[in-house]
């Protein structure tokens, strides 16, 4: 089926009403991943079930992508025409109950079970919460309001208007010329201008090109391109078809990592919805056009998101990158044109289009327009999914919005960048945060994890956790990176184990710098980042561990020691205990450890009831 | 009975070998199959035993070697039998800045194996996943297709264990 613009319009028009629920109500649930292992599938099936057993006909129950706030998860927001939403958190079945019995049938919203009431006795909605108030969603517009498994929703929002209005009434050029001047850069870590590299491709002349969607998101601590597939996969194709247009490529593919299957399904939802509409396919919008989408899966291999190796892992063979140039816009997949884009940087190419450039460039700073979506996790007290305008401070994502470290600690860094990335001491809370920013001071802004760690967290183990995952994916290819990262583990290991000698630093940072300077691909050069940036900033950690055989944060084990302050009343709690028989004392009066015997298990530190026993 | 291939397995009367067969002639003649077919081949058989490397080489025309090395490269790819459970502790950042190794560490106490290792029961097989993208429920483990998070107290874990032990 071909569709012509004024077919898509009168689908829009229709989908709208439903979108907006004008007749009825209706009612999204929370379906992202992280909604789903809190157990919104059971909300949603109850929900479905109570509504059609108490007959109400005009309400519509479905799930929709991430609304964002993971802690409250499982979300449902209720949806009437011209009426403030209802959100509805921490629910399950008993609370689906009373919400259905009260709310949709007597109209009565169950406020207990709501985010509570404002000073003028107004339900208070989500975006009343400090942490949507300085966010600014383009990206994630959709996710939470339509229902990723229904084309119609999408169409309702604009959906595949940009593609028709590319496919017919500008050039392939125009639709380039269009990007550049967006100044949209690519979202997955290396910030180069789309537009651009879109040109390189067009410039080809071959007898096929491809377009290449990367949804490989390996960085642990990032789910941003997970959230764009789970709750707004249309906007991705649109997006792919585009750009299949402006370079001459009729063929595309998803590289998606398997650990995803969400949304791989919901992908493959999208991607017969969209044939079947005649959206992908032949004479797309009868421009003449064909554009074709596949999906392909991962298997595990972090090395498979740089784009070589994602390449290799497509053609079938071991996921292992090989050396730049020849750029894959020259010769990528099966040695033809190829264009890899980030998921997030795909899903704000249809609104660009739609809105135009000046409006995309009104947001952001001069140098990184626009916005760009982090996943905040760690040890912050609002972890979830966040949109902000490039050019915020980290001070404003992690405390307007992230509201503060967890169980009042103190912050200590923010890892920014995965394993590519590094640790941010405090003194860089109010920089701004945009592509080059933060090279200028030394980080990188990666894909967009944004991991908060507090007093508790040692930074030498965190840089050797680092060290253990690179170590884990490298490819094995280039040498410096198989061997070299292996090296700096060891080293790591002795430090935290408490047998590292200052020169171990020295040695530990020549091994960065060469790594950095002569491994073949991005994997290699950047894993000494984390060592490094903790190195520099957090140096005196170091020097405890391998000086003084002290960890600050009583994090590594082999290094802390127990002892008992006098607050302790001689109950004997611990020595009963203690697995090693480490503990003496008489009853009612102090105990002591004896170090030698001390197997430091904290079995000791947790019996103890009076907080007498301390590890330093 | 022996095969030609000299092994014991009985690929005439096992029908997962005709599904395995079935999708390859599906697919055949598109580019760049190999990690499809061996996709496809582990969900069917739950790992990837060298006799049914044998098969698909024999199928797609691809070397055995070659396929070997791919089944090895890629950490979802078993050639080893699993267990009946898939047990992931995820180590991802966020999960690890609030207590993943205190969670792997009871995991394994639990278990009595490491991790790439399966029960002798073989009811658990136990893995360090990458990050699940269930940041904030951290730290979670994955049981199947499960996922179980705010493990801060890991004492429930072996509650959680106990459920998949009946
Ligand atoms: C080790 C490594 C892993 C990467 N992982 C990803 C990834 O998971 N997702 C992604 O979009 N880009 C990843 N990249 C970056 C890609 O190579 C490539 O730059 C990007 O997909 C280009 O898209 P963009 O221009 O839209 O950002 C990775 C790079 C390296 C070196």
């Amino acid at each position: 089926m071909n569709n012509s613009i004024n077919e898509l319009n009168q689908l829009k028009a229709n989908a709208v009403k439903n979108l907006e629920a004008t007749e009825g109500r209706r009612i999204v649930v929370g379906m992202a991943t992280c909604g789903i292992s809190a157990g919104a599938k059971l909300v949603l099936d109850t929900l479905k079930k109570q509504v059609a057993a108490a007959g109400l006909d005009n309400v519509q129950v479905m799930p929709t992508g991430c609304i964002g706030m993971c802690i409250y998860e499982p979300i449902v927001e209720v949806f009437e025409h011209d009426e403030e939403k209802v959100t509805y958190i921490h629910m399950d079945p008993d609370r689906v109950s009373r919400v259905v019995s009260e709310h949709l049938v007597k109209g009565k919203p169950v406020v207990e079970y709501t985010i509570g009431e404002d000073e003028n006795g107004k339900l208070k909605s989500l975006n009343d919460l400090q942490f949507y108030k300085k966010q600014k969603r383009i990206v994630l517009q959709n996710c939470g309001l339509i229902n990723p498994e229904d084309i119609n929703d999408y169409i309702a929002v604009n959906g595949y208007q940009a593609l028709a209005k590319s496919v017919t009434t500008m050039t392939p050029q125009d639709v380039i010329n269009l990007m550049k001047a967006s100044g949209l850069r690519g979202r997955g870590g290396a910030g180069f201008p789309t537009g651009l590299k879109w040109s390189f491709a067009a410039a080809n002349e071959a007898d096929q090109k491809y377009f290449i969607c990367n949804a490989d998101e390996g960085d642990p601590g990032a789910f941003m391109d997970r959230s764009v597939l789970e709750g707004d996969p249309h906007s991705v194709l649109e997006a792919m078809a585009i750009g299949g247009y402006a370079i001459g490529a009729s063929k595309g593919f998803i590289y998606v990592r398997a650990e995803y299957p969400v949304a791989v399904e919901r992908l493959k939802i999208a991607i017969k919805q969209a044939k079947d509409m005649g959206f992908i396919g032949k004479n797309i919008f009868g421009s003449g056009f064909d554009f074709d989408i596949e999906i392909r899966l991962g298997a595990g291999a972090f090395v498979c998101g740089e784009e070589t190796a994602l390449i290799a892992s497509i053609e079938g063979k071991r996921g292992m990158s090989r050396n730049k140039p020849p750029f894959p816009a020259n010769k990528g997949l099966w040695g033809k044109p190829t264009i890899i884009n980030n998921v997030e940087t795909l899903a704000n190419i249809p609104k660009i289009i739609l809105n135009g450039p000046e409006w995309f460039k009104s947001m952001g700073t001069e140098k990184s327009p626009g916005t760009k979506v982090f996943a905040l996790g760690g040890k912050i007290n609002n972890t979830g999914l966040v949109e902000v305008p490039m050019g915020i401070t980290l001070r404003e994502v992690i405390y307007d919005i992230g509201q503060d470290c967890l169980n009042g600690k103190q912050f200590k860094a923010v890892q920014t960048g995965g394993p590519s990335g590094g640790c941010l001491p405090q003194k860089y809370l109010d920089a701004p945060i945009d592509f080059d920013n933060l090279v200028a001071i030394g980080f990188m802004m990666g894909s967009g994890g944004m991991i908060v760690m507090d007093e508790d967290n040692c930074m030498v183990d965190i840089a050797r956790f680092f060290l253990d995952f690179t170590v884990d994916e490298s490819c094995g290819k280039c040498t410096p990176c198989r061997e070299g990262t292996k090296r700096m583990l060891e080293i790591l290991d002795k430090i935290t184990q408490g047998n590292g000698t200052i020169e171990d630093l020295t040695i530990l940072e020549d091994l960065a710098e060469n790594i950095k300077n002569t491994s073949l691909c991005a994997l290699g050069q950047t894993a000494p980042n984390p060592v490094l940036s903790t190195m520099k900033h957090f140096r005196d950690e170091y020097v405890a561990h391998v000086v003084d055989k002290r960890c600050p944060t009583g994090k590594c084990k082999a290094l802390l020691s127990y002892f008992i302050t006098d607050a302790c009343t001689g109950c004997t709690a611990c020595a009963r205990k203690c697995p090693a028989k480490a503990i003496t004392g008489t009853v009612k009066e102090q105990h002591h450890i004896d170090q030698d015997k001390c197997i430091k298990c904290g079995v000791c530190m947790d019996t103890c009831r009076f907080n007498a026993i301390i590890k330093k | 009975m022996q095969n030609d291939c000299g092994c014991n397995c009985d690929r005439a009367n096992d029908e997962r070998y005709a599904e395995l067969k079935a999708y390859i002639d599906s697919v055949k003649g598109s580019e760049g199959i190999t990690m499809t077919v061996l996709q496809e081949a582990q969900r069917i058989f739950g790992y990837l035993p060298l006799e049914v490397q044998k098969f698909i080489s024999e199928n797609i025309g691809v070397p055995i070697a070659e396929l070997y090395g791919i089944a090895t490269f890629y950490s979802q790819f078993a050639i080893k039998p699993r267990g009946k459970h898939h047990v992931g502790v995820c180590l991802g950042t966020a999960c690890y800045v609030r207590g993943a190794q205190k969670v792997m560490d009871k995991v394994v106490e639990e278990l009595g194996v490491g991790v790439g290792e399966t029960t002798q029961d073989g009811l658990f097989t136990l893995d360090a996943t990458r990050c699940l993208g269930c940041c904030g429920l951290a730290p979670v483990i994955m049981i199947d297709d499960t996922v179980y998070g705010k493990l801060d107290d890991v004492s429930v874990i072996s509650a959680i264990l106990n459920k998949y032990r009946e």
